[in-house]
């Protein structure tokens, strides 16, 4: 049987870690947020979604012998023997206010949202702490020019994690400007899909209304005879492949 | 970690099987799947739905005598964490139009659309707003979006193939017939779906579906819908107040039975709080981490199933919790992405599940209860051929260098970058080296009762997303989860907006209900010291808990 999410590896080499300087002797093969589990602590602050996409358990450590300070997800990150360690679960950032239905996308509409953008100095600490590899320092780059779709591109990986903030000698609050830029280019700089559009208005029109009843009334045992009959759209079918039965899609000529 | 010596000699039995097995699958030779007549058997004998002992009637409340987990029921069959006679509620700590409970996908979207209809909004959620099953959702949202080749009638049939048939017909209409507007609501939003350049969405097949109705963001589609919407409830947040780490521990209801508001539990400071509210929505999500049976689990550190335990304490039923859904092929090593989930698409593009000895025992794209059932038989002490991990687990092989060796070098790369790059950060190559993998507890299939707009049978409560049951039967299909808790978020949004502005004065408020349930624990001679809703799983070493002797220990959080 699989045992459930625990932490307890005895058989294992053990070795010693440090959170907030005190000593724990941990399983080696943990992560650090197991390691911390098996030490004692409760998480509450510092763990969400425990598989690294949700950006609550950026992590400040350093390793013997070495003078580097480092960061990563508590989540993702495995053990080493005498590292040095702390939560940054939180860390205070500045989020402007906007209405993004006032907004056309624009660098400039960007730019007076988050002024200091433009203190950038291009150190890249934010790009080197990234846990998402992703290009930070770059992509704030596009923000000073203007480029708001190359921001959503570059930035789109972002957990929100707030390590690049933590270590931005310009102060600078990377994904609030990241995120903004995303919601902009979904919704003013890419096209909007025209079909989603037809669908909803067949819908609102009650186009489905009396089939679905019908659907709804039946016995369980036509029901099951309709949907092992239900035409499938095959793997390698192009998107505008178009069923033989019609009956209950909107034809051409009906949307014409 | 690297596969240690001890898993890499037994690789080296995958690797001398998988030459022929590559020339199998290119012959078009599969393993032989299960004959349909036996799969019933087989299910009732290893699927965890319907392993003896693990389910148990409910002796209280008002779906007693129903038969689900024994780890849901010790949760119900369980005192509240407050000593209602302790409780002041004569001055409340906050005071809100609308309570919404959960800071999810289901919870978010009820915010924003009770704001859009007038009221003043106060979201409680247990983590940080975002810290959700939403955030985690991958592979993609379904609805009938492409007019020509795909309508709700369509959906409507697969999401009734896919729950056996069961599901509420009501609520299946409702989440068929929203699936566009929901999703042109988020494209409106800014949510970054994949595109083509003219602006159509990419879409794609999903298990069970008949048409191509998957749309995504890359792979993070939950992600980037969560993160939008959490952006857009920033916006207003003159109107919808974000209480964080506050989870709700009890409802408080008034002296005409109607919701007035929640019990809040401040992790910090462990304050106990009451929020007056005009009513209230419950949008706590799944119930993953009670590691139903022992099986790890894909859900978030805060899928405790609190809004159930909560509002079935206040009289709200459930139905459809006697199954849950098992995801076949979750990590099981290495450590650190354990149950994390490993997608079907693997299978599909040719990787053989194998056993210790190298040796196939099921065909990879077997249905996902009798794929699970299989890989379960394996393990069992009947047959005894799963492989051991230097955790002490048990897992099968997915064999990963078979799609390059099938599709061409680099085809793993190319087709599944996210995983790729994660193994990678562990030292294991999957286009090399196979995948361990487990089946994982996935998904809260059933929940609380309600109707088409999203009412309980208590007036002023409603309920939205994972923690209701009925939408999806049985058995949910991948991508009809996130468009479930996008449409029912926004039906209850606008449901529970209506009741605040038609309702009058709030009554005196009490925690009457929750004395009376302990009345009829007592009564039905449930003998307990279990305390619920969990909150928060316990993780710490058992070693360390043994030293852990502060009295007022309160189930898994300690005091
Ligand atoms: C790994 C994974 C992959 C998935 N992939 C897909 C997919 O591809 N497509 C799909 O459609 N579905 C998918 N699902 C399912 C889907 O993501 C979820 O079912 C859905 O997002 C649930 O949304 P929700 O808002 O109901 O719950 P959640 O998003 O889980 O939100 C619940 C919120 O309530 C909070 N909460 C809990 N208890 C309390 C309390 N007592 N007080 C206050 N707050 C509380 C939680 O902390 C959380 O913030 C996936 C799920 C997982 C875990
Ligand atoms: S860009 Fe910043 S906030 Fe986003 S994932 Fe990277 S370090 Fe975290
Ligand atoms: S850390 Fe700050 S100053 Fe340095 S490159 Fe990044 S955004 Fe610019
Ligand atoms: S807990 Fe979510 S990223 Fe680590």
């Amino acid at each position: 049987m699989t045992a459930k999410n625990t932490s307890q590896a005895p058989s294992e080499e053990m070795v010693p870690i440090f959170v907030m300087g005190e000593r724990f002797d941990v399983p080696a093969s943990l992560t650090i947020q197991k390691a911390m589990e098996y030490a004692g602590y409760q998480l509450i602050r510092g763990c969400g979604c425990r598989g690294g996409v949700c950006g609550a358990c950026g992590t400040v450590y350093r390793t013997p012998g070495s003078y580097r300070l480092e960061v990563g997800l508590a989540c993702q990150t495995v053990v080493q023997p005498g590292m040095y360690l702390t939560l940054l679960p939180f860390f205070p950032g500045n989020r402007a206010g906007y209405d993004i239905t006032e907004m056309e996308g624009t660098g400039e509409e960007v730019a007076e949202l988050y002024p200091e953008i433009f203190k950038c100095i291009g150190c890249n600490a934010c790009t080197q702490s990234c846990p998402m590899d992703i290009d930070v320092m770059q992509y704030m780059a596009r923000a000073i020019r203007g480029d708001v779709s190359g921001v959503a591109e570059l930035s789109f990986d972002c957990i929100m994690c707030g390590l690049c903030a933590s270590r931005c000698p310009a102060e600078e609050v990377q994904y609030n400007v990241a995120i903004l830029c995303r919601r902009l280019h979904g919704r003013n700089l890419v096209p909007a899909a025209d079909h989603l559009a037809d669908a909803v208005e067949s819908v609102e029109g009650g186009r489905f209304d009396e089939p679905l009843q019908e659907l709804m009334d039946m016995e369980e045992k036509d029901l099951i005879k309709i949907y092992r009959d239900r035409e499938a759209e095959p793997d390698n079918a192009e998107d505008d492949w178009v069923p033989e039965d019609r009956d209950y899609v909107v034809s051409r000529s009906e949307r014409d | 970690m690297p596969y240690p010596e001890s898993l890499k000699k037994l690789i080296k039995k995958v690797e001398a099987t998988r030459p022929a097995r590559v020339e199998r699958k290119k012959a078009g030779q599969e393993f032989e799947a299960v004959d349909v007549e036996d799969r019933d058997e087989l299910l009732r004998k290893y699927h965890p739905d319907y392993r003896k002992g693990t389910r148990r009637e409910i002796k209280v409340g008002p779906s007693k005598g129903y038969s689900i987990s024994n780890e849901i029921v010790d949760l119900l069959e369980a005192r509240s964490r407050i000593d209602p006679g302790l409780i002041d509620l004569s001055e409340p700590d906050y005071d809100t139009d609308l309570l919404v409970i959960g800071g999810g996908g289901a919870g978010t979207s009820t915010a924003l659309i009770a704001q859009e209809n007038g009221v003043e909004v106060t979201i409680a959620t247990k983590l940080r707003h975002g810290d959700a099953n939403t955030m985690m959702a991958e592979g993609g949202i379904q609805a009938a979006s492409k007019g020509w080749k795909d309508s709700p009638y369509y959906h409507y049939l697969d999401v009734l193939g896919g729950g056996h048939f069961k599901n509420v017909p009501q609520l299946v209409k409702r989440l068929v017939n929203n699936g566009p507007d929901a999703i042109q609501w988020l494209e409106s939003l800014g949510a970054m779906f994949s595109k083509e350049s003219d602006g159509t969405l990419k879409t794609m097949h999903g298990g069970g579906t008949s048409r191509k109705r998957m749309h995504f963001a890359a792979d993070i589609t939950g992600a980037e819908i969560m993160r939008t919407i959490r952006d857009e409830a920033r916006s207003r947040e003159e109107d919808i107040e974000v209480i964080e780490f506050n989870p709700a521990v009890d409802l408080v209801l008034d002296d005409k039975g109607r919701c007035a508001g929640a019990i809040l539990y401040n992790l910090e400071t462990r304050e106990y709080h009451y929020v007056r509210a005009k009513a209230v929505v419950l949008a706590t999500g799944g119930c993953g981490r009670l590691h139903i049976q022992d099986f790890m689990t894909t859900n978030h550190y805060g899928a405790t199933a609190d809004g159930v335990v909560m509002a079935y304490r206040a009289g709200v039923p459930v139905s459809f919790l006697h199954t849950v859904q098992y995801h076949p092929t979750g990590v099981v090593y290495p450590e650190q992405a354990e149950g994390i989930l490993i997608t079907e698409k693997f299978r599909g593009a040719g990787a053989n599940i194998l056993n210790v000895d190298g040796e196939q025992f099921v065909y990879e794209r077997e249905p996902r209860d009798v794929e699970a059932a299989c890989i379960i038989r394996e393990c069992s002490e009947d047959v005894g051929k799963g492989v051991p991990t230097p955790t002490g687990k048990v897992g099968v092989w997915l064999d990963s260098p078979m799609i390059d060796l099938l599709k061409g070098e680099g085809t793993v790369g190319r087709e599944f970058p996210a995983k790729h790059i994660l193994y990678e950060r562990y030292g294991i190559d999957i286009s090399r080296e196979p995948m361990l993998v487990h089946p994982t507890l996935h998904y809260q299939n059933g929940g609380l009762q309600i109707t088409e707009s999203c009412e309980t049978n208590v007036p002023g409560l409603f309920a939205s997303g994972e923690v209701t049951g009925g939408v999806h039967g049985e058995n949910r299909l991948m991508g009809n989860s996130l468009l479930d808790v996008v449409v029912f978020g926004r039906i209850a949004g606008k449901a529970a907006a209506e009741f605040v502005k038609k309702k009058g004065e709030t009554g005196k408020p009490t925690l009457e209900h929750v004395k009376q349930y302990n009345q009829e624990l007592d009564k039905e001679g449930v003998d307990t010291d279990r305390i619920a809703p969990m909150i928060l799983p316990d993780y710490s070493n058992p070693e360390v808990r043994k030293r852990q002797l502060t009295t007022e220990y309160q189930g898994t959080i300690r005091g």
